[in-house]
């Protein structure tokens, strides 16, 4: 099912640097865990609304959309503190004082 | 004094009635820690200064005769996948190996508020992602009642203080069963909250939809004690429910009577170890003796649940991860000449192998052409296991099933083949997918002497149901409170 190019594909997607030795479990695991996850294509689900959130079934009305579901988790558009820029930046591994530095963006 | 014995409550009527000070209390609990922890393995960073600071302000409190905050002087433990500020917090992996929070979860801020002393963060499976702790990035966390046996996961290292008696309470997070799989494997109580019923705030996330946190202890007091606590909305935390928080520890030892339970048939097919299921249908037993009502009930979709949380928790994870990058926080590898090149390096430096695995199983199931197959499918199979618990709480108040299909396994046993892992989760993903609540309660020992836990489902926010049927299987089946250490 999966290729060894998926799994180049997938680790660029994901920005991951495997080695040939991961590479080759990888395609193993993935592989089997495909293989068993393929049971769901089972079950019918041609008229079932998909469930992203559980939360979402908590809204007042039971038929609120997805915006007066989370109606109460709204506060008015003020600003307000959030963390200081000096803690912010307290873990970066460089920094110029003002931004985080990051090595140079090549254009592939 | 015998600190391992002590329940939130003993602890903190000492410190009320002045048997002990606050400060007494966490110098004996550090000895403890420095003497048998090292043999467990259960705790990352110890947080002293933090700890003593706490103390002494409970203490100067006690001292003067003011009123003492709920739980003032109570030492919990918290899993190193929740912020502690100004501590070292790495979610179990070296990419965060150096990162020090810039702000407490809120979880943990409420114990604190509440006069709580966090002694230290606990060891777990890297990014809360494993059933047995073999996954983190620092050291193993070995069982306490059997040194050779995994304590469980992700939290165990939550587990095992509680278990060994090295904190009186701790705070896990529980995404797929890790609270409550590894309180099953070390015969103590742990309850994963319906979702949003605790703000995750400050929880370093995994999979949102299906991450929680909440409470280990020795008893279902202690952690209806810390349930109140931690309970509530918290406008940092837009999934927090807007809803009022019962008194949960006056649920306890309320009458069950008249009380329906079901016992859905498919957790307790072929596959089951015939210790598990006796202990189980010994509780099953006394509940009936209580003056509960048992019901066979059915779940239907029960066998995708592992399939549709593997699907959606991996999915989730991959974007979650994504933001580990070397960029703003954590490891980076200074070898990378582009930026693409340091993305990739530091990722590859700073995660193990399990998560890889799961950020390359989610961004496989997210990719173009694949999203409906997996991702989109295993969304629409949740909405049926939801169904099936509508379904069955029309009939039942609370549903009981094991909590996991064996007793702790092995160091090693299952390292190498991921999927018979996640298949040890079988019990407790659905509590997960659908949001309700779920505790475990030790409920016997298999013949070796391995803690067996029974899980007790409940509807959603119906935390003081699942909270008194528990109580009614620990009252009959364990009598004392779980001794630590035995």
């Amino acid at each position: 099912m999966v290729s060894e190019e998926d799994v180049t594909y997938v680790a660029d997607l994901a920005h991951l640097e495997l080695t040939a030795e991961e590479r080759a479990r990888m395609l193993k695991d993935l592989n089997s865990i495909l293989a068993y996850v393929e049971r769901l294509s089972q079950l019918d689900t041609t008229n079932v609304e998909p469930m992203a959130q559980v939360a979402s079934r908590y809204a007042v009305a039971k038929d609120a959309t997805a915006g007066k579901a989370f109606a109460y988790a709204m506060r008015a558009d003020e600003l307000r503190p959030s963390l200081p820029h000096d803690e912010a930046m307290s873990n970066a591994p460089q920094t110029d004082g003002t931004f985080f530095k990051v090595p140079k963006v090549i254009e592939r | 004094m015998n600190v391992e014995m002590l329940t939130v409550d003993a602890a903190r009527t000492a410190v009320l009635e002045k048997q002990t000070t606050a400060t007494e209390l966490v110098d004996a609990f550090y000895r403890k820690i420095e003497a048998e922890d090292p043999a467990i393995g259960a705790y990352l960073t110890l947080c002293k200064e933090r700890a003593h600071r706490q103390a002494v302000r409970v203490d100067a409190l006690a001292d003067k005769g003011d009123a003492l905050p709920p739980l003032a002087g109570v030492p919990v433990a918290i899993k190193d996948v929740l912020t502690t500020k100004g501590v070292r917090t790495t979610a179990g992996s070296k990419i965060l190996g150096n990162f020090i929070a810039p702000y407490d979860a809120t979880a943990v801020a409420r114990l604190e508020a509440a006069g709580a002393i966090v002694l230290g963060k606990t060891n777990c499976d890297e990014f809360a992602m494993g059933s047995s702790n073999e996954n983190s990035g620092f050291h193993l966390v070995k069982n306490p009642r059997d040194h050779s046996r995994v304590p469980g996961g992700s939290s165990g290292g939550s587990a095992a203080v509680v278990a060994a008696g090295t904190a009186v309470a701790s705070l896990g997070s529980d995404t797929g069963g890790s609270i409550r799989q590894p309180a099953a494997f070390c015969g103590v109580v742990g309850l994963k909250p319906t979702y949003g019923r605790v703000s995750r705030y400050g929880l370093i996330a995994f999979a949102s939809s299906l991450d929680h946190v909440g409470p280990f202890g020795k008893t279902v007091k202690d952690v209806a004690l810390i349930l109140e606590h931690l309970a509530g909305r918290d406008p940092m935390d837009s999934t927090s429910a807007n809803l009022p928080v019962p008194d949960y520890a006056a649920a306890i030892g309320q009458p069950v009577k008249g009380l329906h339970i079901g016992v859905p048939k498919e957790y307790f097919g072929e596959g089951l170890d015939s210790e598990v299921r006796a202990a189980v249908e010994a509780g099953i037993q006394e509940l009936a003796k209580a003056g509960c009502e048992i019901v066979e009930v059915s779940l239907p979709h029960t066998q995708y649940a592992i399939p549709t949380y593997y699907l959606i928790a991996t999915a989730e994870a991959s974007s979650n991860l994504a933001r580990f990058d070397g960029v703003r926080y954590g490891m980076r590898a200074r070898e990378g000449k582009t930026l693409t090149e340091m993305y990739r390096k530091t990722r590859d430096a700073g995660f193990g192998t399990e998560v890889k695995r799961r950020i390359m199983l989610g961004t496989y199931a997210l990719s173009a052409g694949y999203y409906d197959a997996y991702y989109l499918k295993a969304q629409k199979v949740r909405s049926l296991l939801a169904r099936d618990f509508d379904e069955a709480f029309t009939k039942v108040d609370a549903i009981v099933t094991p909590t996991t299909p064996t007793p702790a396994f092995k160091l090693g046993e299952k390292a190498d083949d991921p999927l018979a892992m996640y298949l040890a989760d079988i019990f407790t993903v659905t509590a997960n997918l659908v949001g309700v609540p779920g505790i475990t309660v030790p409920c016997g020992k298999s013949k070796e002497g391995l803690p067996i836990g029974m899980q007790i489902l409940g509807r959603h926010f119906d935390e003081a149901v699942v909270l008194k049927v528990a109580h009614v299987v620990e009252h009959a089946l364990a009598g004392a409170p779980i001794q630590a250490g035995s």
